[in-house]
């Protein structure tokens, strides 16, 4: 095997693996704040990418009615508890912000000429399409439960795994697609060469990183999402509701894995269940870095993003297979070098 | 004094844990600018008294702030962004956070209704308890007992409280610290602060408070002027004779 072979075998590597980070780091956030473990992750990496398909081929998304629908549910939550709080003065904004803003949403989509808008306006537009669902699929499904076990959230996750990947195939069919890359072509460095679509992803990711990094670092609203993993009780009482940490750790697990679905699909086929698959192998970056630490985690996703590319080159029948059962041993070592975290007392 | 406005008051307030009522037909009342405290032996139910007034349990009967009943569906956010602030008896610190970091999620609730001057009132917290700026990048975690306590209690102070509720603040402190917390209760009578302190430390909760009740077994069994209490010949024998001081 030549240094060719290997360049090419850990760019591969390299960038999925950067996508399975994000997707790691996305996992450790929303286990951290809500205890949920966020099997559906992948699916939200599925939609973005299929939402951005539909756009590029100059059609609304059906996902837009996906979002009015949940917009739809969850308003009618929030009103039903508006009522039973008697704070009745809340309903417009309610309305508003759940209803309101994606039909107009839906409406800019019916009119817009799709197809030959910049790819900027393209992807925001399936972000402003794919990333409210995060939150609103808190506030229907795990916010009446947030008290529960993890078991029962776990369980919870399961059921709006397969909701959502029923629902992908209902929106999208069974047919895979590509998006065109954001640059076409490769930049050589000598003996090297680099595919410019590698490049942005790896590039965007690491500014995501970075940004995520800075949000938890610098802003109230990130030192508050921290609290409320380190210190529920305590959050609580400093005014920082469970309800607006959930709903915001949903909205940006949502983010990463919509993103991860724009950057990722112009180098792999992209179907209504592909995102589960990829959202496992961040899974199993996130179980290195035991659900806790973000840059284990997310180096444990670049592991096993080389690994995969390797052993699809000397056994591709088994990739799968081989880096799956990476987890086993892993959690053997976690489980000898770790001390046992007690399931949190309520 | 008894024409200052009351700023909580509790009607015929229970609360039970299943079918174990911890607190029967409670009745409370707090005055601005006034210091009362509650005190009562172990498992009397002063901890579940504050944590029902602060939404954290559910509760039957009526508990009026600032003059306004609260519903049964009272949140803990809403009442901290208008100033019902508690420091719990376990204090609650964000441990793998600095010190900084804690006060600064003090100001959570005032930062989201879009008030920016927290920075002068961590200045204030400071000008309070001079440790804190000592140690401001150090991880709560690590901090002692007396500075735990000192951090809770300027943390509360971020959210500009008007009613700041501190259960046990000498909990497992030495008597010099104690002593200095137990001053800065007083001194935040001056700031405006009204103040609901409950204690098992009688002698000194008496000797700070305007206003005392004796909770035993989940009711009222006394209540008077703290002077008054002090030397009530029933709170000297069980709470300031010798075996009383715990
Ligand atoms: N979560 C709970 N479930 C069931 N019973 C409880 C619970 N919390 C408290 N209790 C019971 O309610 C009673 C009052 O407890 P509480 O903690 O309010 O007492 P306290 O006056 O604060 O005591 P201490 O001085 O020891 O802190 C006790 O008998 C206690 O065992
Ligand atoms: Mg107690």
């Amino acid at each position: 095997m030549d240094f060719q072979i290997h360049l090419l075998l850990i760019q591969d590597g390299v960038t999925n693996g950067a996508i399975y980070a994000l997707l790691s780091l996305a996992l450790v956030l929303v286990f951290a704040v809500t205890r949920v473990i966020f099997i559906p992750q992948g699916e939200f990496v599925a939609y973005g990418a299929l939402t951005l398909a539909a756009i590029q081929a100059g059609k609304a998304p059906p996902t837009v009615w996906f979002l009015v629908a949940l917009g739809a549910a969850a308003a009618g939550a929030d009103i039903w508890q508006a009522v039973r709080e008697s704070r009745g003065s809340r309903i417009p904004a309610i309305l508003g912000i759940n209803l309101g803003l994606p039909l107009a949403l839906a409406g800019i989509l019916q009119v817009a000429p799709l197809a030959t808008l910049p790819l900027v306006v393209q992807v925001i537009l399936t972000l402003l399409v794919v990333v409210p669902l995060g939150p609103m699929i808190y506030r229907l499904a795990y916010q009446p439960v947030a008290e529960a076990t993890v078991l029962l959230l776990l369980i919870v996750s399961v059921a709006v795994h397969l909701a959502l990947l029923g629902l992908g195939l209902f929106f999208f069919g069974a047919e895979g697609t590509r998006t065109p890359s954001f640059t076409d072509g490769s930049l050589s460095i000598g003996p090297a060469t680099f595919q410019y679509q590698s490049l942005w992803i790896i590039g965007i990711t690491v500014l995501l990183i970075v940004g995520l990094f800075a949000f938890f670092e610098r802003t109230l609203y990130g030192k508050a999402l921290r609290a409320t993993a380190i210190n529920r009780t305590g959050a609580k009482l400093m005014g920082i509701s469970t309800d607006m940490a959930g709903k915001l750790s949903f909205a940006l697990a949502a983010l990463v894995g919509a993103f991860s679905g724009v950057l990722v699909s112009p180098v792999t086929t992209i179907y209504y269940d592909t995102g589960f698959l990829m959202g496992l192998k961040g899974f199993v970056g996130a179980i290195i870095g035991g659900l806790a630490s973000y840059p284990i985690a997310s180096l444990g996703a670049v592991m096993v993003g080389l690994l995969e590319s390797y052993s699809s080159f000397w056994a591709s029948a088994y990739k799968e297979v081989i880096v799956f059962t990476l987890i086993i041993p892993v959690l053997v070592w976690r489980s000898l070098t770790t001390h046992h975290v007690e399931e949190e007392e309520h | 004094m008894t024409t200052k406005p009351i700023i909580l008051e509790t009607t015929d307030l229970c609360v039970s844990y299943g079918r174990v009522e911890a607190l029967h037909k409670i009745n409370v009342r707090i005055r601005e600018g006034e210091i009362v405290t509650v005190i009562g032996p172990n498992g009397a139910g002063k901890t579940t008294l504050l944590s029902s007034l602060m939404g954290l349990l559910p509760s039957r009967g009526k508990v009026a702030y600032q003059g306004e009943t609260l519903g049964a569906g009272r949140t803990v956010e809403a009442l901290v962004s208008r100033g019902l602030v508690l420091v719990p008896e376990k204090r609650e610190l964000f441990g793998e956070m600095s010190v900084e970091d804690n006060l600064l999620l003090g100001a959570f609730a005032r930062y989201r209704r879009g008030d920016r001057a927290y920075r002068e009132t961590m200045d204030e917290v400071y000008g309070i308890f001079p440790r804190l700026r000592e140690r401001r990048t150090q991880l709560a975690g690590t901090l002692s007992g007396g500075e735990r306590q000192m951090l809770a209690m300027g943390r509360a102070l971020m959210a500009k409280p008007k009613l700041l509720m501190l259960d046990e603040p000498s909990l497992g402190l030495a008597p010099l610290i104690i002593r200095e917390i137990f001053r800065i209760v007083a001194h935040l009578r001056e700031l405006g602060v009204s103040v609901l302190l409950v204690e098992q430390n009688a002698r000194a909760a008496l000797q700070v408070a305007d206003y005392g009740y004796v909770l035993e077994t989940g009711e009222v069994a006394l209540e008077n002027d703290s002077k008054v209490l002090a030397d009530d010949p029933r709170v000297i024998e069980s709470y300031l004779g010798l075996g009383g001081k715990h």
